[in-house]
């Protein structure tokens, strides 16, 4: 989660769930809360009876809106206006928390004369290169700079070539930028802030969200009402926020916000990350993510990293917590590679793949689709209903040598060949589908030991109940078996390029009568240990770089210190205090919630008594209070870096964001974000409207993947598609169905796929509740029943009436209830940052009855032209955007 | 043991139906069908023979006074609604065989093992809660986890239920505590609140609920009957009717008789 | 049953006994409701459990009776979910014990028009042959301008966030870090 990385240095949300019921005020936005976590709404609803407002804020009305004080109904796709509008408000109004904001945050440093705002350029920053549509963010240093300043967030960032500076330099002068705290000089943080802002006027955001003024006024108000020294406010939010092609920039823009109000590192506030499954933190933080290693530590890439010095030297920060860099990859290094990992070969860092650009899922199901990946493992996922063009995803298994699924039931990535649409319909026939398909039952969780990361970066352990039923084995099984038979096949290889798998560590011990490698073993490994003598190290600042410690994910050392499986803890939650430390274990260090410094004033007092946290003990010399102090335990408050100092000695005794080369949240970021420094309203690749702030439509450092199997709308406006349309989960269902589709109680509940139309746009399309519809865009057709509501509105954008439909997206063709699956209408585009397609806003059609033909453009369907006089509009400015692609897909 | 019951407090509903799943769950009950009503997001639509807990959902164009709702007039109303364990049980009162028994807990438990499907029970619901299934004829309907209970468990509906939206409890105290609920939503500005069913006072017709909620609404919104009354209710009025009726009826052929005579005699 | 014992079961005598005058309550009580308990009180086992559906993370109790699981609840010391589950969480039960669960390892060959079982071990030293040749024949050690990659793209994967840390772990170690497969991707990348 780089939005939340990049603006306070770790990538997960900075609170956990129970602290919300200390919030004065929750903002829900992009979040669907009581529906998709609610367990977790308890402490929203907690927070609402010891009188909290509750806001909510989304394109729907839905169950969250309904237990919620305000409820603003907004354009898919138009958050960052929104929140924009909120910037602009409290700088205007000056209801900014003064103190945090100069002292805590970087909106005293002042930048390089040459940074241009999109303000200067139409809706770009500078240094946009046109020739690869990207940007550099040299314009958008501090001034003084020498290099980049190293963002904590993802690391990743820095290792693409011409992204990173120089390491041992780069942060010489951190201590020295130049700063005005008065915050007046016009080139500070604060000012710049302010500039790019200031046409998110009210009026705007109406003009733009389709929110009434007064609403958005209310909203603003409140939240200014609910935050400062005494009260704090804290966001909510989940996917509805991230899946957009600007998807990151959305979380940056509630961090300026939060930032601004002064209600990061303090109980009540913050900002919660809503994940959806059960270990998708853990699945970020342990990454499967083809652009990072455990821990944020980046996948290398091959023009920047040939040599460990290299790499090294691009990602180590000179100051803040990243100056540890090597200590954890060397660590890490260890861990794989054992003994055959040492100084003289670099602790085997050759034997890391090397990236040379975007390996996202996306990238990988169009090369997948054009022939060129052979074989491909799914494990706990069906890319063919979850993923965006599910008939893209289903063609690219087609062209696939060997297809692996690991999963409880025969999900439809299981049975692409012979139960998907287009072979039903005789369009494929599976005597032609070349692909040999292994299915492995999974043990399900009740039926294996390990840890989960819950969305507040806890790590709970779930033991084992029974033994998983005939063949089924958990993936920690199948991955070790595997990985035991394919050491075997290359131990009597000499070529150089099977070194790696001969010199990976991979001799757990085994328990039980199936003989399943021990989870437990893992997490130790995990957890890291002194090589010599094999003991637990008791947290992250015990590694070292010199080969004496491995490490399998620095994040998470300490999560086995003293030999105790920590995750495993569970103390009462009613024996202990509010915060529960001892349940489970949290990264890091078991912080439950983070920045937690900024709880106390610059001399550590707390801000109030109300909202005491984490303080300085001057008598003890230490920091101490609720929660395992986020700070340098004993540095007191009053130190102060001096100009020579490196490393965490940077870190002076008011920089509550340690991670930080600067040891401040960063409200505009000179670097780690692929699109901007600033959060900048952009349309999404398919709107109703042009952008009414620029003429730059879109995020120009999108990527697109232009195909004639992904075709998209017209940038906006297109007649043939004039409705926005969002998606979203319900209650009853889990993502793709594989989880809940089977079951006869979660089926009843929600049987069917159906649209949710307003009762005008229902009279306006001839469509009847409980009736059926045909949803359409450029990608295909899928048929659903319709449920007319007035939860769902048109809504008013000036002049122009919008309407807006909503589409839950759990069903597919097998299981117990099967339908049409709605992420088949969604084409590949993503966010730079992350790669995240955009579903939470696009375009569509809507017609009355059951679907026809059951089109798909990756099957050969070739959607309508515009009708005569229509023509296309650009999504850039002249000479801006994604470059043209080589042609693909030419069969 | 004390009386136990379920305080179901409306205005805490998400609409989850965890409750309805945790009652499956826990009873080890069958699906109801797979067929999408188009009623809101309701498509199990009513208790029944497999449907202990059934959540309630009304789109009303009626907005909540403590709420700011966009443009609109409009709320979203939802309710978990169950058996009431009536203090006076129609269901009860009809069983010809014995089957449903008062427990020791003063709920209302209709006994498989003994319930001959004869389906009294049914007609004598004033809520239509009981229901027989299908396949065996016998009629089912919330237990309030009678075996549950006995170990002091919490029924599996109110310890799922996330919100705390149902509450269960020694009944006294559920009543004093949706008292103070009502009282606390009044000073917030949601005057409707109200009980319904919590006592005899409040639903003479029932004697009052076991399991009682808190509406803001009419409850035929709920699809709750406005003034429930259980048939043998007026059992006692019936009878004494009928003996004022036979009483009568005596003594207009006693007079007949005695003014015949005297006609005759005339 | 004795005598007496046969003449105190006499529904009249318990009426009078139980004081249940209207005979609506104990003395209606068959034998099975007398015993009736819950069926968690026969486990062998309570097991500590976390609810595998979406990132909240709430506790479960797995209770256990011969290795078969009876029954699947809420966790009241766990101080996030304090026993409390959502529909997901609540219908855990019928996810890990019911009749949708593949418990055979499938097998389609090219072109096949159904599926046949095959051993485990037999799927994993094919699964295992597969990786090596498609690995050895995508294999590239240089780019074009000589610079190291040590990878393969003909490989890829996909899934981790519903697995497990240590299962995560281990797929990043082997495919990355031994095997040179760079595209290990989740789709919930944010």
């Amino acid at each position: 989660m780089p939005g939340l990385g990049i603006s306070f240095g770790r990538g997960g949300a900075t609170t956990f769930q129970q602290d919300l019921a200390n919030a004065d005020c929750i903002v829900i936005m992009g979040s669907n809360m009581a529906e998709c976590h609610p367990v977790g709404f308890q402490w929203v609803m907690e927070a609402r009876e010891r009188g909290a407002t509750l806001i909510h804020v989304d394109p729907r009305f839905t169950r969250t809106s309904a237990m919620a004080d305000t409820y603003v109904p907004l354009r898919a796709g138009s958050d960052i206006a929104f929140l924009g509008g909120l910037i602009h408000y409290l700088l205007e109004n000056e209801r900014y928390f003064h103190d945090y904001v100069v002292h805590y945050t970087n909106a005293p440093a002042i930048l390089r004369e040459d940074f241009q705002d999109t303000e200067d350029l139409d809706g770009l920053f500078s240094g946009y290169d046109p020739e690869t549509g990207k940007y550099g963010p040299h314009t958008w240093q501090y001034e003084g700079m020498d290099g980049v300043v190293p963002a904590a967030g993802h690391k990743e960032v820095f290792s693409e070539p011409g992204a990173g500076g120089h390491g041992k330099v780069r942060g010489k002068h951190i201590t020295e930028v130049p700063r005005d705290k008065t915050l007046q000089h016009p080139r500070c943080v604060f000012q710049v802030l302010k500039r790019h802002y200031a046409r998110y006027t009210p009026d705007v955001v109406s003009r733009i969200c389709g929110v009434p003024k007064e609403l958005f006024l209310k909203v603003a108000k409140t939240l200014c009402d609910n935050s400062g020294r005494e009260r704090t406010s804290a966001f909510c939010y989940a996917v509805g926020w991230t899946q957009h092609s600007v998807g990151v920039q959305y979380i940056r823009a509630a961090a300026i916000v939060q930032l601004l109000l002064g209600n990061i590192g303090r109980p009540g506030g913050g900002i919660m990350a809503l994940r959806g499954h059960a270990s998708i933190q853990g699945s970020s933080d342990i990454p499967t993510l083809y652009n990072l290693l455990p821990g944020y530590i980046p996948m290398p890439h091959a023009p920047d990293a040939q040599r460990l010095a290299q790499y090294i030297h691009n990602n180590e920060s000179a100051s803040g917590w990243w100056s540890q860099f090597p200590k954890y990859i060397v660590s890490l290094l260890k861990a794989y590679y054992g003994d055959a990992a040492t100084k003289k070969n670099e602790w085997g860092f050759h034997w890391i793949p090397k990236l040379t650009g975007d390996h996202s899922h996306m990238s990988t199901v169009a090369n997948m689709a054009d022939g060129q990946v052979k074989g491909y493992f799914v494990m706990g996922e069906n890319p063919v209903v979850g993923s965006m063009n599910g008939a893209l995803q289903r063609k690219g298994l087609q062209k696939l040598e060997w297809l692996v699924v690991s999963d409880l039931t025969l999900t439809e990535t299981a049975e692409f060949w012979r139960s998907a649409p287009e072979v039903l319909r005789g369009d494929v026939r599976p005597q032609d589908i070349q692909t040999e398909v292994f299915f492995i039952p999974a043990a399900a969780h009740t039926e294996k030991e390990g840890t989960f990361t819950n969305t507040q970066r806890l790590l709970q352990w779930h033991h084992k109940a029974v033994e998983a039923p005939g063949e089924a084995r958990s993936d920690l099984s199948f991955l070790y078996e595997l990985g035991r038979r394919l050491k075997k096949l290359y131990a009597d290889s000499r070529e150089e390029k099977d070194r790696a798998i001969q010199a990976l560590t991979w001799d757990y011990p085994t328990k039980g009568p199936r003989e399943e490698p021990e989870a437990e073993a893992v997490l130790r490994e995990i957890n890291g240990c002194t090589v010599a003598d094999g003991k637990p190290v008791s947290g992250f600042t015990e590694l070292k770089d010199d080969g004496s410690t491995a490490c399998g994910c620095w994040l998470y050392s300490g999560c086995y210190a003293d030999g105790v499986n920590q995750p495993a803890r569970r103390k009462p939650g009613r024996e202990q205090t509010w915060v529960a430390s001892e349940w489970g274990w949290a990264w890091p260090a078991n912080r439950r919630l983070l920045y937690n410094r900024a709880s106390a004033d610059l001399e550590g007092r707390p801000w109030s008594e109300r909202k005491k946290y984490v303080w300085w003990d001057a008598q003890r010399g230490r920091w101490t209070g609720e929660d395992v102090p986020d700070f340098i335990a004993d540095r007191p408050p009053s130190y102060r870096a001096d100009k020579g100092d490196r490393g965490l000695d940077v870190i002076s005794g008011d920089d509550p964001f340690l991670m930080q080369a600067d040891g401040k949240g960063w409200l505009f970021a000179p670097s780690g974000m692929m699109d901007g420094p600033l959060p900048t309203h952009y349309e999404p690749l398919e709107s109703p409207v042009p952008n009414f702030l620029y003429g730059q439509q879109c995020n120009p450092a999108r990527h697109e993947w232009r195909r004639k199997d992904n075709p998209m709308h017209r940038a906006w406006g297109d007649p043939r598609y004039p409705y926005v349309v969002t998606t979203y989960r319900l209650t009853e269902h889990h993502t793709a169905g594989g989880m809940s589709r089977w079951l006869s109680w979660l089926s009843e509940l929600q049987p069917e796929l159906f649209v949710e139309v307003s009762p005008e746009l229902a009279e306006e399309a001839e469509l009847e509740n409980g009736g059926w519809c045909t949803v359409y865009t450029a990608r295909g057709e899928i048929e659903c029943r319709v449920l007319v509501t007035e939860r769902m509105r048109p809504l008013r954008l000036g002049g122009r009436r919008v309407h807006q439909v909503g589409l839950p997206y759990h069903w597919g063709y097998t299981g117990r209830v099967h339908g049409d699956s709605t992420n088949d209408l969604i084409g590949f585009t993503a966010d730079p940052n992350v790669s995240i397609q955009e579903s939470k806003a696009f375009t569509c059609n809507l017609l009355p009855g059951r679907r026809s033909h059951d089109r798909r453009a990756a099957f050969g369907w070739e959607p309508w032209p515009l009708p005569p006089g229509v023509v296309e509009v650009p999504r850039d400015l002249e000479g801006v955007g994604p470059p043209e692609q080589p042609p693909q897909d030419k069969e | 043991m004390g009386q136990k019951g379920f305080f179901t407090d409306t205005t805490l509903c998400i609409g989850c139906k965890a409750c309805e799943v945790a009652c499956k769950q826990w009873n080890q009950l069958p699906d109801d069908g797979f067929q999408l009503t188009g009623m809101s997001y309701d498509n199990t639509g009513h208790l029944g023979s497999s449907t202990w807990r059934h959540v309630a959902f009304v789109e009303r164009p009626v907005p909540l006074p403590t709420q700011t709702v966009g443009l609109l007039d409009f709320s979203w109303l939802m309710a978990s609604d169950v058996c009431k364990h009536c203090q006076r049980a129609g269901c009860l009162e009809a069983c010809p065989t014995g089957a449903i028994i008062r427990t020791e807990f003063d709920t209302v438990y209709v006994q498989p093992d003994v319930c001959n499907g004869c389906g009294y029970c049914v007609a004598a619901c004033p809520f239509g809660v009981v229901d027989r299934r299908e396949d065996d004829g016998r009629a089912w309907k919330c237990t309030l986890c009678y075996d549950r209970l006995g170990e002091d468990m919490t029924p599996a509906c109110a310890k799922a239920c996330p919100t705390a939206s149902i509450q269960f409890g020694d009944v006294d105290e559920l009543r004093e505590r949706a008292q103070r609920r009502v009282e606390q939503l009044h000073e917030k500005g949601l005057e409707q609140a109200y009980l319904y069913g919590a006592d005899a006072e409040n639903q003479p017709g029932t004697g009052g609920l076991n399991a009682f909620f808190l509406l803001v609404d009419k409850p035929e919104v709920y699809n709750l009957p406005p003034d429930p009354v259980v048939p043998t209710m007026k059992g006692r009025e019936a009878w004494v009717s009928a003996g004022w009726g036979a009483l009568g009826m005596a003594v207009v052929a006693l007079g007949a008789v005695l003014l015949g005579r005297e006609v005759v005699r005339g | 049953m004795g005598l007496f014992a046969l003449f105190s079961r006499w529904p009249l005598l318990r009426q009078l006994r139980n004081k249940d005058s209207t005979a609506l309550g104990e003395t209606a009580m068959s034998a099975r409701s007398e015993k009736l308990a819950p069926r968690t009180v026969q486990a062998d086992k309570v097991v500590r459990s976390i609810c595998p559906y979406c990132a909240v993370g709430c506790g479960q109790k797995v209770y256990v009776k011969d290795g078969r699981i009876l029954d699947i609840e809420g966790d009241e010391d766990s101080p996030i979910s304090r026993g409390r589950l959502c529909p997901k969480g609540a219908a855990s039960f019928q996810l890990v014990t019911g009749t949708h669960r593949v418990t055979d390892v499938l097998y389609r060959r090219p072109r096949a028009m159904q599926w046949e079982r095959i051993p485990l071990h037999k799927a994993l030293d094919m699964i295992a042959e597969r990786v090596k040749q498609a690995r050895d024949s995508t294999w590239e050690s240089h780019d074009d301008k000589g610079r190291t990659l040590n990878r393969t793209l003909g490989i890829a994967h996909l899934g981790g966030a519903t697995l497990d840390n240590e299962e995560n772990y281990l797929i990043k170690k082997l495919f990355t870090g031994g095997l040179g497969i760079v595209q290990v991707e989740n789709q919930a990348r944010i």
